[in-house]
């Protein structure tokens, strides 16, 4: 505590915020990337073409953006669910090394918020994608600075 | 492949001499232990003893036989064999935090310290004064430098940092050198000057490790986004990027024109081939751990491990690669970097590994790179054998 009047007031004060060499992340406004369609999405959905879904939903992933993405991760969430867990293996297959980790960050981002259904869906899309990208996908999730 | 034990501590880094008879290791502390080959076993023979804070960098130059070591202590010291013992020079770095990787230029003139302080600090020796002096480069680095390379030309320096780029600088330095001849990299060279920037720009993880193929040509960095890229600076400047599927890679290694190794925290070395198109593609991890015998196990082991471990499985803790925690640093051991047969890997098992391309190994490397050519048939073989 500071010594002529033992106030520890200056314990409130945040120094990293006056230090002249703060690492600003680099702040990339992804104003133009627009969040999946949802129609197109929704039409895929009930037409049973669920491949299609998966990757018309895993398109134009909005980073960053704030409501965009909570819109998103509902969309991706009702894609997952529509599937059946035989089916769940063959889609992870179609989709590209991008795709993989594109999924996985999706997953996570859906554990985060769990509702009444959706981990035990999401485990299983979890084990799956693990196996096709393998510890190092979950590694770019976590190491990622764009959140999805 | 041979394996050795030097202590149960992690090894921070270590450095060969010319003839690899020698090791200085740093078994994580202060002090830098030499080690002589004497037959089979490895005999502590020196001690420095001068950091006063951990050792981070320990580079060991073949031909004037002087070692320079870096420490968490903020200076770095240049040791030479005077009569059997090693003597220390302090090397004023002027850096406010700890230093992170130390490496001597190709020419042994200058070397390079990558600091926390978000600088590099190049040192040459000035012989008037009879000291090194050291200048920085600062801009426009925004994190800490965790790994140095030097290109073959003894100017360009590649810096893999906290900031997740690794970057291409020009350590020119005129009172030692004179002026260098363009390079694919770029042909006016100041000092300090950036002449190529990679990474950042969203995904990526911190550059870990940065290494210059033996031409110079190429540059490869692993980062902790589990990633593995390569760029030609012949070829333009797009990055042909490798997005493995293991734990994050620690360093990485050219050991030959198209082909880098390189170990992490998956504890075993993998391999991996660039061809002339620039695409960078996994071979093989070259630690093929022995099939696991599942034995049978007798009545009094099922009792001892109920009583011990409230299990009766036959419980095997330890990893089936060689090393058993993350490999931290792989050196060449026998060859250079345009053709190594051996290199050698240290980790924080305490152990050291020698890996040898055993020669039928080197030849698919060498038949995947002629058929890549076209001038065999169009059958690729992609199965290395061991």
């Amino acid at each position: 505590m500071s010594k002529n009047n033992d106030s520890n007031q200056f314990r409130k004060v945040d120094v990293d915020e006056y230090d002249e060499n703060k690492f600003v992340d680099d702040e990339d406004n992804g104003e133009s990337q627009v969040g999946p369609d949802e129609a197109e999405v929704d039409s895929l959905i009930r037409q049973g073409n669920l491949m299609e879904a998966l990757q018309a939903v895993l398109k134009n992933p909005p980073i960053n953006t704030k409501n965009q993405n909570d819109r998103a991760e509902a969309l991706m969430l009702k894609v997952l669910s529509a599937f059946k867990s035989s089916d769940i293996e063959k889609a992870v297959q179609s989709l590209d090394k991008n795709g993989v980790d594109l999924l996985m960050k999706y997953i996570y981002k859906g554990f985060e918020k769990p509702s009444e259904n959706s981990s035990a869906t999401l485990l299983q899309w979890h084990e799956k994608a693990l196996s096709a990208g393998g510890v190092g996908s979950i590694v770019r999730v976590l190491t990622a600075r764009k959140t999805v | 492949m041979s394996l050795h034990q030097f202590l149960l501590e992690p090894i921070t880094c270590h450095a060969w001499n010319r003839d690899r008879t020698q090791i200085a290791i740093s078994p994580n502390n202060h002090e830098v232990h030499i080690y002589q080959k004497s037959g089979n076993q490895w005999v502590k023979s020196h001690e420095l003893k001068e950091h006063n804070g951990h050792i981070t960098g320990i580079d060991w130059a073949p031909k004037s036989d002087r070692i320079v070591t870096c420490g968490a202590d903020r200076n770095a010291y240049v040791w030479s064999l005077k009569d059997g013992v090693w003597k220390p020079t302090l090397v004023i770095l002027r850096i406010n935090r700890a230093a992170t990787f130390v490496k001597w230029s190709p020419l042994e003139n200058k070397f390079a310290v990558g600091s926390g302080a978000r600088l590099i600090s190049v040192c040459y020796f000035e012989s008037d004064n009879d000291w090194w002096v050291s200048k920085h480069i600062k801009k426009p680095i925004r994190s800490t430098v965790l790994s140095l390379d030097w290109h073959p030309n003894n100017v360009l320096l590649a810096a893999g940092s906290c900031d997740f780029k690794c970057r291409v600088f020009s350590a020119y330095i005129k009172e030692v050198e004179e002026k260098p001849g363009p390079t694919p990299w770029g042909s006016k060279m100041p000092f300090g000057a950036v002449l190529a920037e990679f990474g950042g720009a969203g995904g990526g993880g911190w550059v870990h490790s940065v290494s210059f193929s033996s031409s110079g040509n190429r540059l490869a960095w692993v980062s902790h986004d589990s990633t593995v890229t390569v760029v030609d600076g012949t070829k333009g400047s797009t990055p042909s990027q490798l997005k493995t599927e293991f734990l994050p890679l620690l360093s990485v290694l050219f050991i030959s024109e198209n082909s880098v190794v390189a170990a992490g925290h998956d504890c075993c070395p993998m391999l991996f081939r660039c061809d002339d198109g620039g695409s960078l593609t996994f071979v093989s991890k070259l630690d093929l751990p022995k099939a696991s015998i599942t034995r049978n196990i007798s009545a009094m082991e099922r009792f001892r491990n109920m009583d011990k471990r409230a299990t009766t499985e036959d419980r095997n803790t330890a990893l089936e690669t060689l090393h058993q925690n993350s490999i931290t640093q792989v050196s060449i051991y026998e060859g250079d970097q345009s053709d190594c047969r051996k290199f050698c890997t240290t980790g924080i098992d305490g152990a050291m590994t020698i890996w040898d391309f055993k020669q039928n190994v080197i030849n698919d490397i060498h038949w995947n790179e002629m058929l890549t050519r076209g001038q065999h048939g169009p059958q690729l073989k992609t199965r290395l054998s061991q």
